[in-house]
């Protein structure tokens, strides 16, 4: 059980023991777009009342979520290495992983190079909406149409079709907890970084 | 709104008239760079080759038509033109001008590369029509992104870093759509994506149209 549970396999073609990077690799991506879709909603709220407080809201989710995007990065290319015998493919999950870390490091380069903080919060505020539209666009749609060795796609089996009796059970009873976990984590850490934000404001004040 | 967003892109069209400036500029821009590469590679004929030199000396040329687009918009000008226009109005007329202005440079720049470098393409209509529809994502996409720079001072750098991760779905998809029809692939294949360029044009224009009146008032 738990982290050194039975997993299915040799069956599954080539991802023997490293399958348990399940519990790493993906709940990384879902805290990371977990998290930009709060920055947005937090962008959005910004926009509509420019209360300062949602800009921070919106800047320390997006850098948390940046944090989770690397390290989904860094554990997709440890799995590429084992599974598909490189660092990196030129995939369209990769890609569009890669573009969406890049448009999010250009998010707080714009918010540093402007000084005044209302204008700064305004402008960031729509680039941020602009970047998530395009990045959802990105991940989602475009993966659909064109081919991607992630299991799932382009034929590849998804991984609930990776059933053979009870051992798949046990994944996900290690799986979802898992997801769940990482996500309260990643709000958690956010939350944190807000409240320093806030309390240097009110020092500084 | 309707007659104030032809009379702005009139009144674009008659500046760059009186001035020639950008137009010829970057005509010159896309001979040179066409030039320099046909001094390196003479004729290409691999097709992963001859899409890359295509698309980012295409891609170059409308980062360089567009990022002066607010600049005669900036200061008190702008506050000239706040009280008699409409912010979408502005935007939209900007993004019309700039897609016209980039679908003339863009088949220009295929011209001239089809005469020094060599024409492979296939499908000429599939391709064109990827092609056009990427000039104008490309123009919608960096009008908005010159209206954010504009407004962080130091804009030509910011430019660059902010445009080329929200063109990415773009290019990675024109780039797809371009080598089928340099194969001469069948129809069946590119339409989903070309399919996927016009929703991202509509898209950018719907944000531009949407968020513009935040960048615009100070």
């Amino acid at each position: 059980m738990g982290f050194k549970g039975n997993v299915p396999q040799p069956e599954i073609g080539n991802l023997d023991e490293t399958i348990r990077n399940l519990y790493f690799h993906v709940p990384m991506w879902f805290t990371m777009i977990g998290l930009l879709t709060a920055s947005l909603a937090n962008s959005i709220k910004y926009l509509s009342g420019f209360n300062l407080s949602y800009d921070i809201k919106a800047d320390e989710q997006a850098k948390t979520a940046m944090v989770f995007g690397v390290f989904g990065l860094l554990t997709g290319m440890v799995w590429a290495r084992f599974t598909w015998g490189d660092w990196w493919a030129n995939d369209v999950k990769l890609n569009g992983a890669a573009i969406a870390v890049l448009s999010y490091l250009a998010y707080f380069v714009l918010r540093n190079s402007i000084n005044e903080q209302q204008q700064r919060a305004r402008i960031a505020a729509v680039y941020n909406i602009i970047a998530y539209v395009l990045m959802i666009v990105f991940v989602f749609v475009l993966p659909r149409v064109t081919d991607s060795l992630h299991p799932g796609n382009g034929g590849n089996p998804a991984f609930s079709l990776y059933d053979n009796g009870d051992l798949n059970s046990n994944m996900r009873m290690v799986f979802y907890p898992a997801v769940a976990g990482w996500v309260l984590m990643g709000f958690w850490i956010a939350n944190i970084r807000k409240r320093i934000r806030f309390i240097e404001k009110e020092a500084q004040a | 709104m309707f007659k104030q967003i032809t009379q702005l892109i009139a009144k674009d069209f008659l500046l760059e008239w009186r001035q020639k400036y950008t137009f010829f500029g970057i005509l010159l821009y896309v001979l040179s760079t066409i030039y320099i590469t046909y001094l390196a590679f003479n004729q290409i004929i691999d097709v992963n080759t001859w899409n890359a030199v295509f698309w980012i000396i295409l891609v170059f040329a409308s980062v360089t038509t567009t990022s002066k687009s607010f600049l005669n918009e900036s200061g008190n000008k702008q506050l000239f033109y706040y009280t008699l226009a409409k912010p979408q109005a502005i935007i939209l007329a900007k993004t019309i001008y700039n897609g016209l202005l980039m679908i003339i440079i863009s088949l220009l720049s295929y011209l001239i590369f089809s005469l020094w470098i060599g024409n492979i393409v296939e499908n000429q209509l599939m391709f064109i029509s990827s092609m056009l529809l990427g000039s104008l994502g490309f123009a919608a996409t960096l009008t908005l992104v010159a209206g954010i720079s504009v407004k962080a001072q130091n804009n030509s750098a910011l430019m660059a870093i902010l445009s080329f991760p929200l063109l990415a779905p773009m290019y990675i998809t024109l780039i797809k759509v371009s080598s089928f029809a340099i194969v001469g692939t069948e129809w069946s294949n590119s339409l989903p994506l070309l399919g996927i360029l016009a929703l991202l044009n509509i898209i950018v224009v719907a944000l531009s149209y949407l968020l513009f009146p935040y960048l615009w008032r100070d």
